[in-house]
């Protein structure tokens, strides 16, 4: 089961004051009166965040008739949902069978070793988020990692670590 | 004479290849020079070993160019477009001449990938050229009735694509039984099997020919909604998928009264996933499109009597749908031709792991898993030895090389104790460690157990554990039996396919594996060279040159060594990631 629980240290605690709600009231009222909606919405609410915010799970308990007990069973239950916030770029490294066969391992120590973060852990300077997923679905141009939209295949270590160097050359040159 | 035609594959294969760059290469070199032709995209043909792809048709016929890149791209525009002179050493596949890769479509029939690659997704007239919705619109101008359709798709001998391998036809009788005003027909879309990404190639590639098939489905049930279960993480099937669904409305093959059969109406939706991959098991999926966690129920009530919102429903696979609108244009036949005694047909593999050629084919059933692999596939990768192919996913098993000449059917695969699945094959070379794959699937299987199921829940926990320990050197004697015990346990009291199926990795690779597990927990020792705390890597000292590429290589700087003199791997540092080894042209790095 992937559980993740709330954690009440100082550290992971998101600064809700900076949270805008009046982003997904459109939201909230697309799907009033709609049976079923609770993925939808909870998905609505990533997209507008990166995360769902404590704040959000509140105001869809006050907004529609889901309880928050029920929000909370269902955004712990599926992979997708983050309760905590990300970092600008999101990369996902594939662990699906074929990339695994490749040597995905590999990839994920290098990667973790250069960010100097775990699964699913954020750098300090809210750059990078490391995820682990299941299968990208382009196993003949394994193993891949995804950051953002891109994809990129055939990785080593090596490879794959240097792409994130340029990735943080690229940002320090926008900032 | 006509426009000579240029093509891109923009599958997500070939996007994560580069073929957009390609594409907007090419894009730019037409702009500027305004040359004459015709530039589109299409998705992908299933040769993923050779993506970036790049057709070009003129007055000849078709070439398609492979391994395209900006600089090959532009070549291929300014010799064979603008000079009229192909260039045949990039050609991979034609029907103009023989290519070395032309092996790889020897024996493939496409059905149910009739489309792919051949039109632009995103183009509904492109799709009807080919004989999109002629099945629909035959059924509406000959008037065939819902249990003459079903009766059609029982004769083709259709099984379901996904997996379980059920009589397509059946279920739909069985829906079509249940009296109700709401009836729903779903496309389970949530290809979760890692390693498997035939629905996402066909939904990317010939979003039409799913619809057409959910059509028809919905008319031979009498079903009212149709929903499309996809999985978030195919955001270009969902995206194509919308606008596919939009274009059947305007040209009125959804709404009400379609093609004019009186009080036939049907809407589809789209329910995107969220990541968890039980929910491709019916019951969960359908608890997930009502918001809940997707935790699977008891069966009976089968969905065909109480399934979405308890109204019966009918759940089939990507694949299933994209098999029906040809069998019912083409008659039960036209399927039924090909194939073994009890399955019938053919069937998309994803051709993954260590093949040269890796990708989808569409094969008859009954072909054997050796021609699948060395002549399709082209063999092993750097000529390594086989050792197995791993078939069905985290719910399949292993088949060994002593098994490879059985024909891919359900009954024979499912003797040898893995299951054909979805269609997913990873192939495995000597290089692959058989208790790591079992614990690779354990891993995977157990994080995504629902939790509902105590053996389950527990059962997949404990036998992690135990293949973990075998993995890094601490397996004890009795290992082999706890896992055998403990899996045979989980497979007997779990609800659903997860759990009655997450042993059979173990199960298999025990059974014709044995020797590695013992070779693990006797002598601490990985015979594939691939458990990483069992290996040590080291630099012989009389081979190193001092070329310092090791050291430059290496992703956490472990190695030590100045310029021409011998290099030294500092143990503590090393994540024996492999990097060294593969880099060093001198053979000084040794692995044992």
């Amino acid at each position: 089961m992937r559980i993740q629980r709330i954690s009440n240290n100082v550290d992971t605690v998101e600064i809700d004051g900076e949270v805008d709600l009046s982003l997904i009231m459109p939201l909230i009222n697309k799907y009033r009166g709609k049976k079923g909606s609770l993925i939808p919405l909870l998905q609505g609410v990533q997209t507008v965040y990166g995360y769902i915010p404590k704040s959000a799970f509140e105001l869809l308990a006050k907004e529609t008739e889901l309880t928050l007990s029920d929000m909370y069973g269902v955004a712990t239950f599926y992979a997708q949902f983050r309760l905590k916030p990300v970092g600008k770029n999101i990369v996902k490294v594939c662990h699906g069978t074929a990339c695994h066969v490749q040597g995905a391992d590999a990839i994920s120590t290098a990667i973790k070793d250069a960010l100097g973060v775990e699964d699913g852990g954020t750098t300090p300077d809210r750059l990078f988020t490391l995820e682990t997923v299941a299968c990208l679905g382009c196993c003949s141009l394994a193993p891949v990692m995804m950051i953002g939209e891109e994809t990129f295949g055939k990785l080593t270590g090596s490879s794959a670590v240097k792409i994130i160097k340029e990735i943080r050359i690229r940002e320090s040159q926008n900032k | 004479m006509t426009q000579t035609k240029v093509i891109v594959g923009l599958g997500s294969c070939g996007i994560a290849a580069g073929a957009n760059k390609v594409y907007n290469k090419i894009k730019a070199l037409q702009e500027a020079e305004k040359l004459n032709f015709e530039l589109a995209k299409t998705s992908c043909i299933g040769m993923c070993f050779r993506e970036p792809l790049v057709e070009v048709i003129d007055e000849n016929g078709s070439m398609i160019y492979g391994d395209v890149d900006e600089d090959k791209a532009i070549e291929i525009i300014q010799q064979h477009v603008i000079g009229l002179n192909p260039i045949k050493d990039y050609v991979v596949k034609t029907d103009l001449f023989t290519t070395p890769d032309s092996i790889y479509f020897e024996g493939q029939v496409k059905i149910a990938l009739r489309n792919c690659g051949y039109i632009d997704p995103e183009n509904i007239q492109e799709y009807e050229d080919r004989g999109g919705y002629s099945a629909l619109k035959l059924i509406a101008k000959d008037k065939i009735a819902p249990d003459v359709v079903i009766q059609t798709i029982i004769d083709s001998g259709l099984r379901g694509r996904g997996g379980g391998g059920f009589p397509t036809g059946m279920k739909w009788r069985f829906a079509r039984a249940s009296q109700s005003a709401e009836k729903y027909i779903i496309c389970n879309a949530d290809e979760g099997d890692p390693g498997a990404f035939m629905d996402r190639s066909l939904l990317e590639g010939d979003p039409h020919a799913v619809i057409e098939g959910m059509i028809i489905g919905a008319y031979a049930i009498g079903a009212t909604d149709g929903v499309i279960y996809c999985r978030a993480e195919y955001p270009l099937a969902i995206k194509r998928l919308n606008i596919a669904l939009a274009q059947a409305h305007e040209r009125g093959y959804l709404g009400n009264n379609i093609q004019g059969i009186e009080g036939f109406n049907l809407d589809i939706h789209i329910k995107e996933g969220a990541g968890a991959f039980v929910c491709g098991e019916e019951t969960a999926l359908m608890a997930s499109i009502e918001g809940k966690r997707g935790m699977p129920s008891k069966r009976p009530p089968f969905p065909a009597e109480s399934g979405l919102w308890r109204k019966p429903s009918n759940i089939n696979n990507v694949e299933t749908f994209a098999n029906v609108s040809y069998i019912v244009s083409h008659g039960a036949g036209s399927f039924n031709k090909y194939g073994t005694e009890k399955s019938k047909g053919t069937k998309v593999f994803a051709l993954t792991g260590k093949i040269k050629h890796g990708g989808l084919v569409e094969v008859p059933m009954g072909m054997s898993l050796r021609d699948i692999i060395f002549k399709l596939g082209g063999g092993i990768q750097n000529n390594k030895k086989f050792k197995a192919v791993q078939l069905g996913g985290p719910s399949g098993g292993c088949i060994p090389e002593h098994l490879i000449d059985i024909l891919v059917d359900y009954d024979q695969v499912n003797a040898t104790g893995a299951i054909m699945g979805s269609g997913g094959m990873v192939v495995m070379d000597e290089t692959t460690c058989m208790v790591d794959v079992a614990r690779f699937f354990l891993d995977f299987t157990q994080k995504e157990s629902c939790g509902k199921c105590t053996f389950c829940r527990i059962g997949t926990k404990r036998m992690l554990e135990i293949l973990s320990r075998i993995t890094v050197g601490e397996g004890q004697e009795g290992d082999i039996e706890k896992l055998e015990e403990l899996a045979l346990q989980v497979r007997d009291s779990s609800l659903c396919g997860l759990g009655q199926t997450a042993p059979n990795p173990v199960l298999t690779t025990i059974k014709y594996f044995r020797h590695e597990y013992e070779a693990h927990i006797r002598d601490k020792k990985c015979p594939a060279h691939n458990c990483k705390k069992l290996l040590t890597y080291e630099i012989v000292a009389d081979k190193c040159t001092g070329c310092t590429v090791c050291a430059v290589k290496c992703p956490v700087k472990a190695i030590d060594g100045e310029r021409k003199k011998v290099h030294h791997i500092n143990q503590d540092i090393c994540i024996k990631c492999g990097d060294c080894y593969s880099t060093c042209r001198f053979d000084a790095i040794t692995k044992s």
